[in-house]
This record gives structure tokens, sequence and C-alpha cells, in this order.
């Protein structure tokens, strides 16, 4: 088996590429879980908190775009959920995606009008280029960042739902809205805040996938798909279904490049069928009442 | 440079879009009676992966436009653009053939995807209706699906492979050399794999590793990885549109230091990547540093039209209509089969480069200088534009141009 060390390299750079998978459906999961809108303008934040970035770095660098790129689009994501999405929580879920849907089309127009069509150059900050090598294995070290981000992104979600009492609101409200005012608290700015958070978790990806994948208008249309497939593999309203398919959905593309290139991206969509067949609601997909 | 992709949601959603504004709006023709303009028609895709590129064309097409209407337009008569976003093959063909039936265009310009450009094509040849296609590179348009109606300002890929084979070739990165291709999975890409083979087959290049990589490939990690394994001399890509670009930064992300060269480019994936990241030798058509009167004069104008200098696309789309006018001001005519004929006998036109160009009479290929590219110093730079060293152009000045294109004997075309 003298292939087997070039396999387990491909298996490792999968647990390192999850990072990209994780981050870009980790926002979309949260809001498609809690607020129950399934949120196809995911992508167009996403393109939005890149362009951004493009702009902050010129004045304060890599460093402040991360943080401010992903603030300003939460921010527009408080105005929207405000303005639209807060009337589609409890209608069918198809008006929700229509909105959204018109929404990732003004946002994608919005961005060839403002910044042009052509690609915009963005690069990997000074400080963070270079390989680090283990053994004959390569990593960027800018990859090792971002799966370092990505992982902090999942743990404080996770405690803000697990550990606070605002995490506990979310969660009942999401099985039982009407208990929850009955109880006497108010729904309204728990949602808000959800979504903001949603979102800014979609312009957080775009600022780190910026220097690897290109900003240009279609980027979010470009990934939006893939974000869905790793939420669906996951399940439904299951925080650690979305992390373990963003590990498979990498590990699974680095196989099928090593094996049979032509079908890498097939073999997400390949897998995604496999688990739907076998767990119709994800991996780790809850019942979720309004949407039996 | 051309792209094709899947139908997507967004195609389908826009599709239906279209042929429904096209049932409700198709119907009140608006044909002025053979007025004082001519009419002249311009397709392209300006959304999609191909949208950055599509852009380009149509501020090529308009500055060429408004330069000959304030010059008193051809034959005393203004043009009339009529600029749509050609989408995809199938609404590329509708669009084509309501242009010419309801708005009697006299020519179709423009054009990326080979996909859809064969499709216009089909619909120019049946209207008899002259296709200059500016951006469609696969040898197939000039091959198998030549027709008399379609002219090619574009490029084939043999003429691009050619063009940066020779640079290889001086840098010993052919004979004996172990080539290992990156080809994107679509019919530009296995069309471009399979001039790039009969190249190496030709020079004693080992061609034998290749990887198809699907169009909607963002992380080309595990390809890099498979790249660094196998330890080749040369990394040839057959990628296309965005692919590029991703894959130069990522390339570079990994620090492989194997020697990068290609066989499409276009000026705005170098652009796009940044001038930390492009790496790599490629071919080119054109572009604007390019050193002689014309090409300065196009690139100060359309600089000052557009707030920046012309991609390679913009000129092939600026071109177009140039050489559009001077083919309707030569024959007299805007007939179909007159400009036909004008633009297949040879004759001669400025092509913003050293030498003129013509289009060959046998498949309508534009006949005229190419070049490699490369990253220029940082140094070097006088502007974020100015990213590229452009070599020598190919074939040199003694050489005849069709040195480098299809030889008659190999080609499929069965025109003239």
């Amino acid at each position: 088996m003298e292939e087997l060390p070039f396999v387990l390299e491909q298996v490792v750079n999968g647990v390192v590429v999850s990072a990209y998978y994780l981050l870009i459906a980790l926002g979309l999961s949260l809001i498609f879980s809690l607020g129950g809108i399934v949120n196809l303008a995911h992508g167009a934040f996403y393109a939005l908190g890149a362009y951004f970035a493009v702009e902050i770095e010129r004045y304060l660098g890599f460093g402040g775009a991360l943080i401010l790129s992903p603030l300003l689009v939460a921010g527009i994501g408080i105005v929207l959920e405000r303005t639209m999405f807060q009337r589609f929580y409890r209608s069918d879920p198809i008006l929700g995606l229509l909105l959204t849907f018109g929404l990732a089309m003004v946002i994608e127009q919005t961005i060839r009008i403002v910044w042009g069509a052509a690609p915009l150059p963005f690069q990997i900050p000074d400080f963070i280029r270079g390989q680090l090598f283990v053994g004959d294995m390569i990593f960027p070290y800018y990859r090792l960042a971002m799966l370092a981000v990505a992982a902090l992104a999942v743990g404080g979600t996770w405690v803000l739902l697990n550990k606070t009492s605002f995490g506990r609101v979310v969660k009942a409200g999401v099985q039982n809205p009407d208990m929850v005012a009955v109880l006497g608290i108010s729904l309204a700015p728990i949602m808000t805040a959800v979504v903001a958070l949603g979102i800014g978790l979609a312009a957080l990806a775009g600022v780190l996938l910026a220097p690897i994948s290109g900003v240009h208008p279609a980027m979010g249309a470009e990934i939006i798909t893939a974000a869905f497939v790793v939420v669906v593999i996951g399940g439904l309203g299951s925080f650690w279904g979305v992390v373990i398919a963003a590990v498979l959905v990498g590990v699974v593309r680095g196989l099928a490049i090593h094996f049979v290139p032509a079908a890498s991206e097939a073999s997400i969509y390949l897998l995604m069928l496999l688990v739907l067949l076998l767990r119709p609601r994800g991996l780790f997909g809850e019942r979720i009442m309004r949407f039996e | 440079m051309i792209y094709g992709k899947g139908l997507t949601r967004r195609a389908i959603l826009k599709g239906s879009a279209g042929a429904a504004a096209l049932a409700t709006l198709g119907a009140p023709a608006i044909v002025g009676a053979q007025s004082d303009v001519i009419r002249v028609g311009h397709l392209t895709p300006r959304t999609g992966f191909l949208g950055p590129l599509g852009e380009y064309a149509v501020m090529g097409v308009t500055l060429a436009t408004e330069e000959i209407n304030n010059a008193g337009g051809v034959l005393g008569r203004k043009i009339e653009l009529l600029a749509e976003d050609s989408v995809n093959p199938s609404t590329a063909s509708t669009k084509a053939d309501r242009m010419i039936g309801r708005d009697q265009v006299i020519a179709i310009l423009g054009e990326i995807s080979s996909a859809s450009g064969l499709a216009i094509s089909q619909v120019a040849s049946r209207e008899k209706v002259p296709f200059i296609q500016t951006g469609c590179n696969s040898d197939e348009l000039r091959g198998k699906a030549c027709n008399r109606y379609m002219f090619h300002i574009e490029g084939a890929n043999t003429m691009y492979i050619n063009a940066v084979g020779d640079s290889l070739k001086r840098e010993d990165l052919v004979k004996d050399k172990k080539w290992f291709g990156l080809t994107a999975d679509y019919a530009y890409g296995h069309d471009l794999l399979e001039v790039s083979r009969r190249y190496a087959d030709r020079n004693g290049a080992d061609f034998t590793q290749n990887e198809l990589v699907p169009t909607d490939s963002t992380d080309f990690s595990p390809f890099i990885l498979k790249i660094r394994r196998a330890r080749p001399d040369v990394v040839i890509s057959n990628l296309a549109g965005n692919q590029i670009t991703n894959f130069i930064k990522q390339y570079k992300e990994y620090g492989l230091d194997f020697p990068l060269a290609g066989g499409g480019f276009d000026t705005a994936a170098a652009w796009g990547a940044g001038p930390d990241a492009f790496a790599g030798i490629w071919p080119a058509i054109w572009h604007h540093t390019l050193d002689n009167p014309t090409a300065k004069a196009f690139t100060a104008a359309f600089t000052k039209r557009w707030g920046k200098p012309p991609e390679n696309q913009a000129w092939g789309d600026y071109l177009g209509m140039k050489i559009l006018a001077r083919a309707i001001a030569e024959a007299k005519s805007t007939d179909g089969d007159a400009l036909v004929q004008h633009l297949e006998s040879g004759a001669k036109f400025d092509v913003l480069k050293g030498r003129e160009g013509y289009f060959r009479s046998w498949d309508h290929q534009l006949m005229n200088e190419m070049y490699s590219i490369r990253p220029k110093p940082r140094d070097k730079q006088a502007d974020q534009w100015d990213m590229l060293l452009l070599g020598d152009p190919v074939p040199g000045p003694g050489e005849d141009l069709e040195s480098i294109a299809t030889i008659r004997s190999e080609s499929a075309c069965t025109l003239g």
C-alpha cells in the first residue's frame, strides 16, 4: 500500500478544508433551524462580507476587515430582519424562500453596479503566508488559521446557545413559540439577534475565503449550494450535525479527487443522497413540529 | 475565453422569466421602416461566471460605436447598437433570432462561450447574417462547426497553445519534460486539452498526467497535493474563467515551485489574482501595454471613457465593430452576403497590433499576432493594471501569420 500516505494526506487535508464548509454552513443552519427561514440570500451576505473587507482592508488592514466587515453586514441583517424576515417566521417556508431569493438577486446586482463585474484582488495578509510542514505533509498557515477561526466560531455559537439564558429562550422558541409568549418572553428581539448572528457568520466566511477563492459578484451563488448540502447532511436543527457534515464533505471530496477527480463535486451530492436515503432528516436532524 | 456551466436554479428562473417577458413584449415590434440607422446586434454573457469578461466586451463595443458615430457613421448612416445578455445557448439563440427577425440587425457581434457562439452561428447562417464572434476559443467552431456567416476575431485554441508553446520551448520546458495538466471539465477545456496534447506529442513533451476539474470547484487544495506528489516539470492549466484566478492564488498559497503555464488566459484573471499571487507563462491575444500607435490610442480612449484600461475582451469587441464598419464602408453595402464576401476576400484590417490582420478565406479565422505574458516584477509595475510582462509577437516579424494556426489539411472545415 504505497498509496496510503497519499490517501492519508487527502483525508487530513479534507479535515482542514472542512473549515471552509463549516464557515459557509454554520450561519445558514442557524437561521434555518431557529428562524425557519430558508435563507437563499446567505451567499449574497457572504459576498457582501468579502466586498466590505476589500474596502476596509485599504484603511485598517486585514485584521480590521475581519472584525468590522461581519459587524457591518450583521447590521444590515438587523435592518432586513426587522423590516422583512420577521413577517415570515410563522408563514409557509416557501414565502421566506421567495423573499430571500429576491434579496439574493438584489444584493448581487447591487454589488455589480457598485464594484463592477470584474473580480477584485484580495490577498492573503503578509504575516500569515507560508506553509507548515509536518513530516511529508504540507499545510498553509492561512488554512490552519481559518480552521482555528472556524473552531472558535463553532465553540462560541455553541456556548451561546447552550450555556446562556439567551440560548434557552431561542431553543424553547423553536419548539413552541406560543408557550414562550405565554411565559411573557418577547421572541422578537431574540430572533433579530439570531438572524444578525447567522448573517454575520456568512460575512465572516466571506472575509476569510476571499483571499482563497476570489472576490466577484457571483461568489455567493457559487457557495450557496455546497452550504445547503452541508446543512441537509447534518440535519435540520442539529448543531453538531453541521460540524460533522462539514468534515465529512471535506474528506469525501478530497478522497474523490484522489480516486476519481472528475467526480469531485458530484461526490458531495452523492454523499447527501446516501445520507438522505438512510436518514431522511439528515445525520442528526431533529423533529421540528412546523416542518413536519 | 469560454465558460460553460450546467443548468442552474438561476438559469432556469432567468430563462423562464425571459421567456415570459418575451411573450408579452415581443408582439409590438418596433421596426422603423428601413430607417436611416444601421442596427447591429451584440450578444455576450453579462451575468454568471463569464460576466466579468462580458462587461469589458460591452464597454469595448460601445466605445467603438460612439467613435464611428462621432465621425459621421458609415455610408452616411449612424450605427445603432442593440446589446443584450446572451445568458446561455438557448437564450442566445432566441435573442439572435429576434434581433435579426424583429430588429433587422445587419450583423451580430460578440459572445464568449463556445456553446452559445455555436447556437448564434446556426441562427446567423440560417438568416444569412454575418456573425463576428469575439471570445470563443474552441477549435471546433473553426473546424467541424465552421460556417460561411461566422468570423472569428478570438484566437483558436491552437493559436493560443502555439503562442505559449514558443515561450516554453525557449525556456526548455517542452522536450522530454513531464507535464501535469489541470483541465476544466466541459467543452472548452476538453478542446484545449486535445490541442495541448497534440502539441506535446509533436514536440516531445510527456503529457500523460491530467486531472479533470469540475467547473464549480473553488477549492483546489486536493489537486495541488496531487501535483506536489507527482513532481512534474511543468504544470499546464487548461482551466477557464474564475478557475484560473483561484488556482493561481492557491498554487501560490501552497508555495509549490514547479513552473506554471496555460493554454487560455484573460487579463482579468491576473488582475483578479492580484500582483503578489499571479504566476506562470500564459498566452495573450492583446494587452493594453502594446507599443504601437493604434493600440495606444484605443487604450487612451477606453481609459478616458471607462476609467480603467481595456482588458483583452474589450479589444475583441471594439475591433469587431470597427472591422464591421470598415467592411460596410468598403463593400458599400449592409447586405449579409456582400459583407461575407468582403470579409473573406483577404482584406487587411488594422487590429491594433504591430502587423495588420486578415480573415483566412477557408475557415474565417482572423490571422494576427499573438503574445506570451508572465508576471512583471513588483518594482517595475507602474500601477495596479501593469502586472504583466508582454513577450515578443508570435509569429515573429518575418514569419507567416498562418504559422501558428491550424493547418488546412488538419481542419475539418469545408468552406472555400
